[in-house]
């Protein structure tokens, strides 16, 4: 237990050493190296690279003047595993295990920095630029993400020193609940996790009878957007500041308990929730008369369990309550008949995140960022066809081009933008023709396409959008939980017409079935996930209906992707006649003469791929 | 779900573990499902005999639990694999590829998802989203995750295994 007074003591002791990571100019006592230990790192094998740096200090006798910072993700994901060290600033790439000797030896003890594993950006004109001079680096702006990579996330002195539990304790000591609620709303924070619900109201409609009535604080952190990994690196990387956010809500509408609800998918976000919350009850700042205020708050974690409806807000609540995830009619909403059937508010990690600094800073500081209707920021996970795969953080109303080509680094191989996907199985894809639109809420939802929790998978010529419909598609029908029809049957027999489509057996008549059944499923569905299912096909075939009449009318693919569609050909002038293919057709498609160029009868081919993959010379494509 | 006629072999040292888990959570709200949870970790997965444990100790009626455990995709009623191979089919790794990695896993083991081999070293399961984005397309074997791969990997990675 710790009091105010004791937490800035750790705070003044600790901050100037933290600051260094983050610019500051004080004179370092130790050399720090930054390790990346996100999910995305330790996959590249950042666990093995720290326990070698680990063994070189150790054998060197050097544990006094040389700290190794284990992390949470620090962004450029594809490029892992990260180390940077400092003071210096140095970035390093892709650092494999065995890399650590040669940075240890000629940087950290010899003083010369290692160029030939500094990190860099090729630029479209073929140029290597040094990372800081990077957009990936100069055009983002992290507020909810500003301690990710940056502080352990396993020691809580980090974070206060980095004004961790300020928030919390000017809220409990100089504010009136009714003030944090007001600050909140004034902010214009809205719910990051994909609707956009103003946070501050939230809290508002469930503050009522505060102190007569048992309440809850829950967090949802059941991310099972496909492709979206924003809240499990801020779990990862900085915990602590959804804790302070949660026990500031519970101030704020007089809540004693929060949940938070964590997909099992994500072990390393788990375990580091663990140690935080026991790191903070243990400092007192949560728990019983935090900041001897007499304000009571606690916090429990729950594994979800592998179930993408539990995304939903009441089908997340009755996941905690121990049941199947089946969603539950509104109203009663959840501020007025939540978690046990008492009122309960619930946001997404990333919103949580935003709130501490919020407190601290001002409602017009935060008000300051991003558009009229959108304040703030929002952290993107960028994926597929995209140079800079990883996590960024960019204000509301930057454009699409802005995120994608200079945040992003453009998409890879000289290949053509196709589209972006936002919002996952909820959300839509938007075109070529609207790159430079502006991301926020509603300029996304104004062309059928959602905010959603941030995933952004790229897509360029080689993806087929009927191929990306019928995914998305098909994972709506495995993770609809049952209960109410229309997701239930409609969104299967949406998948059936998409799978003609894609066998080559669509008419035009299907594209008009499509958007019946579409509309039906969006307006009778019980929850959000059943009425958004549809947007993947809607806003595929408002934006590339020439591809679906590409497959229905001339039976083609033109991206190439969807097998029935394609036909093998062998191209006659790089064909030696070695007769390989011929020899491993299983359906004896191929023939010629030793020495002759072979062709493939279309008529007999399974299009099974056999003759590609024993082909020496590159002479067999998929038309 | 799969219900497995593997014949269960549940140890006293195990169901000894699963009552003190379950008394752990005596009088907690909403505590089934972490029970569950931990009752899988402890035999692996969930066959009848333990559900029927779980009910008789927590008065919970079993076919609220057997609907509790068909629900979610992380509970299993047969036992998996030494290694069990997981194949990511977010939307990430299933733009860049995903796809034919699943079928060459499929055509190397000579089962389909969400079966184990006969010889028990090896289960595919297929997963959404590990969150590895940033090293699509991803393959997990046994817990060790490979990133950046290509159909033509699968075998020798496999191979590492038997």
């Amino acid at each position: 237990m710790k009091t105010l007074q004791e937490l800035k003591e750790i705070k003044a002791l600790k901050q100037d050493q933290v600051n260094i990571r983050f610019g500051g100019d004080a004179e370092a006592e130790k050399t720090y190296i930054v390790c990346c230990g996100g999910t995305g790192c330790t996959s590249s094998h950042s666990v093995e690279l720290m326990d070698n740096f680990r063994e070189l200090i150790k054998k060197a006798g050097k544990e006094d003047e040389i700290e190794i910072i284990p992390t949470g993700c620090q962004g450029l994901c594809a490029k892992g595993p990260i180390v940077v060290v400092f003071p210096g600033n140095v970035f390093y790439q892709e650092v494999q295990p065995e890399m650590a000797e040669r940075i240890f030896n000629e940087h950290i003890i010899g003083g010369t920095p290692v160029a030939e594993y500094f990190m860099t950006e090729e630029l479209a004109t073929g140029e290597t630029i040094p990372f800081e001079e990077s957009s990936f680096h100069k055009d983002q702006m992290r507020l909810a993400l500003r301690n990710c990579g940056r502080i352990n996330p396993e020691n809580i002195d980090e974070y206060i020193a980095r004004e961790g539990y300020e928030a919390l304790a000017k809220a409990l000591t100089e504010m009136t609940p009714e003030e944090v609620i007001q600050t909140v709303m004034d902010s214009g924070l809205r719910g990051r996790g994909g609707g956009g619900f103003p946070t501050g109201k939230k809290w508002l409609f469930a503050s009522g009878n505060r102190g007569n009535v048992q309440k809850y604080v829950a967090c949802n952190a059941d991310e099972g957007d496909p492709g979206a990994f924003m809240d499990r690196s801020i779990l990862e990387g900085d915990p602590h500041s959804v804790l302070e956010a949660m026990a500031i809500a519970g101030y704020a509408i007089g809540a004693d308990q929060g949940y938070i609800y964590v997909r099992a998918e994500y072990p390393i976000a788990i375990d580091r929730l663990r140690i935080a919350i026991d790191q903070a009850r243990d400092y007192g700042v949560l728990g019983k008369n935090i900041f001897g205020t007499g304000f009571d708050f606690d916090i429990d974690l729950r594994l979800g369990a592998g179930a993408f409806v539990c995304g939903e807000e009441t089908a997340l609540m009755t996941s905690i309550e121990g049941n199947r995830g089946e969603p539950r009619p509104r109203p009663p909403f959840p501020a007025v008949k939540g978690l046990f059937e008492s009122p309960t508010i619930l946001n997404n990690v990333e919103t949580y995140a935003n709130v501490p600094q919020i407190i601290l800073k001002g409602a017009d500081w935060f008000a300051s960022y991003g558009t009229e209707t959108s304040k703030g920021t929002k952290v993107f996970a960028l994926g597929g066809k995209v140079n800079n795969t990883g996590l960024v953080e960019v204000p509301m109303g930057t454009t699409l081009r802005q995120v994608i080509e200079d945040v992003g680094g453009g998409v890879p191989n000289g290949k053509k933008f196709k589209a972006a996907q936002t919002g996952g199985p909820s959300g839509g894809c938007i075109p070529a023709d609207y790159y430079d639109i502006k991301i926020d809420y509603e300029t996304l939802s104004s062309i059928g396409c959602m905010m959603g929790s941030g995933g952004m998978i790229v897509l360029d010529e080689d993806n087929c959008m009927v191929d990306i419909a019928k995914f998305f598609l098909g994972f709506t029908v495995s993770e609809s939980c049952g209960k109410c029809t229309p997701c239930r049957i409609g969104t299967k027999r949406m998948l059936e017409i998409l799978e003609k489509i894609s066998e080559g057996k669509g008419e035009l008549e299907d594209l008009d079935r499509l958007e019946d059944l579409a509309n039906y499923i969006k307006a009778n569905s019980l929850c959000g996930l059943g009425q958004t299912a549809p947007n993947p096909v809607l806003s595929t075939i408002k934006f590339f209906k020439d591809e679906y009449i590409a497959h229905i009318v001339d039976k083609t693919c033109p991206a190439g992707v969807c097998k029935e569609l394609l036909s093998f050909v062998i191209d006659p002038e790089k064909c030696k006649g070695c007769t390989k293919c011929a020899r491993n057709c299983p359906a004896g498609a191929i023939s010629g003469e030793v020495r002759q160029a072979h062709v493939i009868d279309t008529a007999k081919c399974i299009k099974c791929g056999a003759c590609v993959d024993n082909c020496h010379f590159g002479a067999i494509y998929k038309k | 779900m799969k219900v497995s006629n593997v014949p269960f072999k549940g140890t006293k040292e195990q169901e000894e573990r699963l009552l003190a888990v379950i008394a752990k959570h005596k009088g907690e709200k909403g505590s089934l499902m972490p029970i569950m949870q931990e009752a899988q970790d402890i035999y692996g997965y969930l066959p009848y005999q333990v559900q029927k444990i779980i009910s008789d100790e927590t008065g919970i009626p079993i076919e609220k639990i057997y609907g509790i455990a068909t629900f979610y995709a992380q509970f299993s009623m047969s036992p998996k694999g030494a290694y069990q191979v997981s194949v990511c089919l977010g939307t990430a790794c299933y733009v860049k590829g995903a796809g034919e990695l699943l079928e060459k896993v499929e055509e190397v083991l000579g089962i389909k998802d969400g079966e184990c081999t006969p010889d028990g070293v090896f289960s595919i399961e297929t997963c959404r989203c590990v969150g590895a984005c940033g090293l699509a397309p991803v393959m997990i074997v046994g817990g060790d995750v490979y990133g950046k791969i290509t159909a033509d990997d699968v075998p020798g990675i496999l191979a590492k295994y038997r």
